[in-house]
């Protein structure tokens, strides 16, 4: 469904259908992607969702129990991980203690039989690339943890594989180095043109740095699609609820595109599969999309009158709890700037209309 | 999708693994460890098994031969003298041990580190030694013989006090370990809610250390039951198990009923290695994370109580240590007790001596060389190794028999299983190599659980990253692995090395005129043989233990000076 006709030209890792199981647990169950060359995917989700299982199947360190892997289009299923052409980076590092940096990065040339100059070269090259040229006859106790992150990176790059793997990759630093290294990896990437995936349960490392996120949960992919996608237009409820944050109101389906809440109608942008009138639907709204004014609410513009509940100061923006009376005592969160709260005179137990724009209304089938 | 997948098919190389290098490399080093768990004690048990249901032409008679050593009363008695032994000294051993380790944990007493190193002295000594002190001390030219009141040191009571001493170092290492780990809060709490001393002790001490010292009476208890240096030196006319297995087998060739006493032998530390796996899986976590360590403060009384507690089992430990060293250099026990060097002289005393001393050099070297080689690359390999996960669970369970097997059930089996004439490998009786092997074998677990603790506190991508890079596993594990554990791996080495140096159990049944060992020589010596140069032999083998333990200080310090660079934290 992925790569239909002459889509598969771009395609450099096919997974078909691969499931994992570890004695009754189904750790991946029928999982199957397409990873175009040269792009920077991301596996997102919960922890236990199968994405550093998927991972390691991919590089052949927990072989898949059924299903087929295809790489550079060459079926490597069978391989183990030393026949396979990847690079890797893990959230330990897993840096040698006893070698140098230099030897570290060099290490998987050594057995290429390179010749030494070259190999200093190549070393010194990565090193530089990586900005820790200086650093090259240090031990890797001797680095800070970003410095020891960067050496991971270049000693997976040393032997240029056609797959780079990251497993959690910045999980074990602070969050300002984080930053920096979040820019600099999808830096490097993009200069080298190298398929990447990496493994996260950080949804905004996966926003950042990913040029296609994949949704996991429970062993299967919820969701593939660009960060803009994801976030605006998630699939189904797990996606929307893990990947920020959104209102879920019950509703009924009362037309096309219509959907009623409690006593009001709100039109929407319709659902890729047709929906029965009278069935019960969630309708998802991210609390930054809500909209709130002085005026006079109208089903028109799909806004009804609620009340302040409570107003939090979150610093760069407020966060209401609205009460609509007409929504059967719905509580709807909003995120709302401090320009938007001064002007409309936002505070506990003001009256206001709400509006739930239309291009911004999801709707789930109700579980 | 379906035609995708077929159009897919099309074009694509199926790539399948060569069947060769690294997976091929694992499987036979797995397998060849299997093998030679197999061949070295799997079917040596077997054969000792199947033996105590034969009769001597080799015929299959069922329990016949356990009949009969149930209706011999002279055989039978031994059980229950065994057992009484073994109750008695553990219950002495534990207190005092207790007691010794409470003072080096618990309190401000001076020479804390002084202690703890009286407390290892035993270990470098083979079990005889405590005997032959006593003889010297309270035998029948004892110089304090006047203090036994009549009684005789040979029996229960000197092999109780010799068991106390042999075991004295087991059972402190075990208790300081568990009364270290407390927990400060615990202590506040209970002084916050008005616990007594008494109380306190009762109610947070004891049950922290609760798995230490159930622990402690296990491993004493079966080094007793199954020791055979201590009866055989000063057991007299008292009968233990251990003492009947060699009198059958060596003295009486009686191999079936020997295979029954070790059939019988076998059972203690069977129960015991078992409560104690199971306990162990339940102490998990008891220490936490976020524990505050217990920080003894000086109570004067207290203390002083402890000092004096401390000298007095230290100076029992050097005490009996000292007689025989004393006695080593005197010219003529006990009637000329000038001072001399005479019986160390290399050719003119003692040149058999000599001989199973070099022996026993040879010996425990190689049992450090090739046992910490193969232990260690064993535990990689079951720990790190790729796929074959039946075969390295069968070789994880193998590599803790060892521990449930005292040494004289191993050396019978030996004899039964390498002895047989249909056994290819009966060429091996009487030569160094089974010696090396069987004391290999004996102190396998141990070693092999100290090298598994190791391997796990490594990061256990590296052979995920070698693999990506191309590497085979076997150079990293040579190039990175190695150099991480080598503290770990001389450990082993020296732990190979001291117990080959004073094991007498296992080999007894082994040695030939040719390869007798050092320690399997004092076994020679009965009252009548305590001359001084006699004692000038387990002398030797505490020098030479406390030399290797030196230079395994001071390999380790060099060791860390040169690899501080990246060893830090």
């Amino acid at each position: 469904m992925l790569d239909g006709g002459n889509g598969t030209a771009g395609a450099y890792l096919r997974i078909i259908d691969v499931t994992k199981t570890f004695g009754a647990f189904q750790a991946l169950k029928n999982v199957s992607l397409t990873v175009e060359e040269g792009e920077f995917v991301c596996f997102l989700g919960p922890s236990g969702c199968g994405k550093t299982t998927l991972l390691r199947a991919i590089a052949g360190l927990d072989p898949q129990t059924s299903g087929r892997i295809i790489q550079a289009n060459q079926d490597v299923s069978l391989l183990p991980p030393s026949g396979r052409d990847f690079g890797i980076v893990f959230q330990s590092y897993a840096l040698f203690p006893n070698l140098t940096v230099a030897k570290n990065v060099g290490y998987g040339l050594e057995s290429r039989k390179a010749k030494r100059a070259e190999i200093d070269k190549r070393v010194r090259e990565l090193l530089e690339m990586v900005g820790l040229a200086d650093q090259a006859h240090k031990y890797p106790g001797q680095l800070s943890g970003g410095q020891q992150q960067r050496v991971a990176l270049a000693r997976a790059l040393a032997t240029s594989p056609g797959l780079l793997l990251l497993d959690e990759p910045l999980s074990a630093l602070d969050a300002k180095v984080r930053m920096h290294l979040r820019k600099e990896i999808k830096e490097l990437q993009r200069r080298l043109g190298l398929t990447t995936i990496m493994v996260t349960h950080d949804q905004e490392e996966a926003l950042t740095m990913a040029d296609r996120i994949v949704v996991m949960n429970k062993g299967v992919i919820e969701q593939v699609g660009t960060p803009g996608e994801i976030y605006r237009e998630p699939d189904n409820r797990f996606v929307a609820d893990f990947i920020g944050q959104m209102n879920f109101l019950p509703g009924t389906v009362v037309g096309d595109a219509r959907v009623r809440l409690g006593q009001v109608q709100f039109r929407h942008r319709g659902t890729r599969e047709a929906l029965q009138p009278g069935a019960t639907v969630t309708l998802g709204v991210r609390p930054e999309d809500v909209v709130v004014n002085g005026g006079t609410p109208s089903e028109e513009d799909n806004s009804f009158p609620a009340r302040v509940a409570d107003l939090d100061f979150i610093g760069n923006f407020f966060r209401a709890r609205l009460a609509a009376d007409c929504l059967d005592g719905m509580i709807i969160a909003a995120d709302l700037s401090s320009g938007v709260v001064r002007d409309c005179g936002v505070e506990p137990g003001r009256p206001l209309a709400v509006s739930l724009p239309q291009e911004r209304i999801r709707v789930f089938p109700a579980d | 999708m379906s035609d995708t997948g077929a159009a897919a098919a099309a074009s694509v190389t199926v790539r399948r693994p060569k069947v060769a290098g690294e997976a091929l490399v694992t499987w036979t080093s797995l397998a060849a460890l299997a093998l030679f768990l197999l061949v070295s004690m799997v079917l040596p048990l077997y054969a000792l098994l199947s033996k105590s249901f034969e009769d001597r032409s080799g015929a299959f008679v069922g329990l016949a031969n356990y009949a009969a050593y149930v209706t011999n009363p002279a055989l039978f008695q031994s059980i229950g003298n065994s057992l009484f032994i073994a109750l008695l000294s553990t219950a002495i051993t534990t207190v005092l041990a207790f007691l010794f380790a409470y003072g080096l944990s618990r309190t401000c007493i001076p020479g804390k580190a002084l202690f703890r190193a009286i407390a290892a002295i035993p270990i470098l000594a083979p079990s005889l030694l405590p005997g032959i002190a006593l003889v010297y001390l309270f035998g029948n030219q004892g110089m304090l013989k006047s203090w036994m009141m009549g009684e005789s040191i040979y029996g229960p009571i000197g092999i109780v006090i010799g068991m106390v001493f042999f075991t004295l170092p087991h059972a402190v290492m075990i208790l300081y370990t568990a009364l270290s780990l407390a927990d400060a809060r615990l202590y506040e709490a209970a002084q916050v809610l008005g616990a007594g001393r008494l109380k306190t002790f009762l109610t947070v001490t004891l049950p922290g250390a609760r798995y230490g010292l159930i622990s402690t009476i296990l491993v004493v208890f079966t080094l007793v039951i199954t020791d055979f240096g201590v009866p055989k030196v000063i057991g007299g006319r008292f009968n233990v198990l251990a003492t009947d297995v060699y009198k059958q087998v060596v003295g009486q060739q009686n191999f079936e009923m020997g295979a029954v006493v070790g059939m019988i032998l076998l059972l203690p530390s069977a129960i015991a290695f078992v409560v104690d796996r199971l306990i162990q899986r339940r102490q998990v976590a008891q220490f936490s994370s976020r524990a505050v360590p217990y920080a003894p403060k000086p109570r004067r009384g207290t203390d002083l109580v402890y000092l004096l507690i401390c000298l007095v089992i230290s100076g029992f430990l050097i005490g009996i240590l000292g007689v025989a060293g004393f006695a080593s250099m005197v010219k003529y026990w006990p009637y000329n007790l000038s001072l001399t060097l005479a019986h160390y002289d290399f050719t003119a005393v003692d040149p058999d001596g000599w001989r199973a001393y070099f022996n026993s050099l040879k010996m425990a070297a190689l049992t450090a060389l090739i046992g910490g080689a193969v232990i260690f690359s064993g535990a990689y390999m079951v720990e790190k190794g790729r796929g074959w996960g039946w075969l390295r669970g069968i070789v994880q369970l193998m590599a803790m028999v060892p521990l449930a097997v005292p040494g004289l059930v191993l050396g019978i089996a030996y004899i039964f299983f390498f002895n047989h004439p249909a056994n290819p490998l009966n060429g091996l009786i009487g030569t160094m190599a089974i010696l090396v092997l069987c004391t290999i074998v004996h102190f396998y677990t141990v070693s092999h659980l100290t090298a598994i603790t190791a391997l796990k506190q490594i990061d256990p991508e590296f052979e995920s990253v070698s693999a990506s890079l191309k590497v085979p596993f076997y150079k990293t594990f040579w190039r990175v692995t190695v150099p991480v554990c080598l503290p770990t791996i001389l450990d082993i080495a020296l732990y190979l090395f001291v117990n080959a140096m004073t094991t007498v159990s296992a080999v007894v049944f082994l040695f030939s005129a040719r390869t007798k060992l050092a320690a399997v020589s004092l076994l020679a010596m009965d009252d009548a043989g305590a001359t001084a140069a006699a004692a000038a032999r387990p002398m030797r083998i505490v020098y030479t233990s406390a030399v290797a333990r030196a230079l395994h200080a001071l390999a380790s310090r060099l060791l860390q000076r040169q690899t501080h660079a990246w060893r830090k934290r």
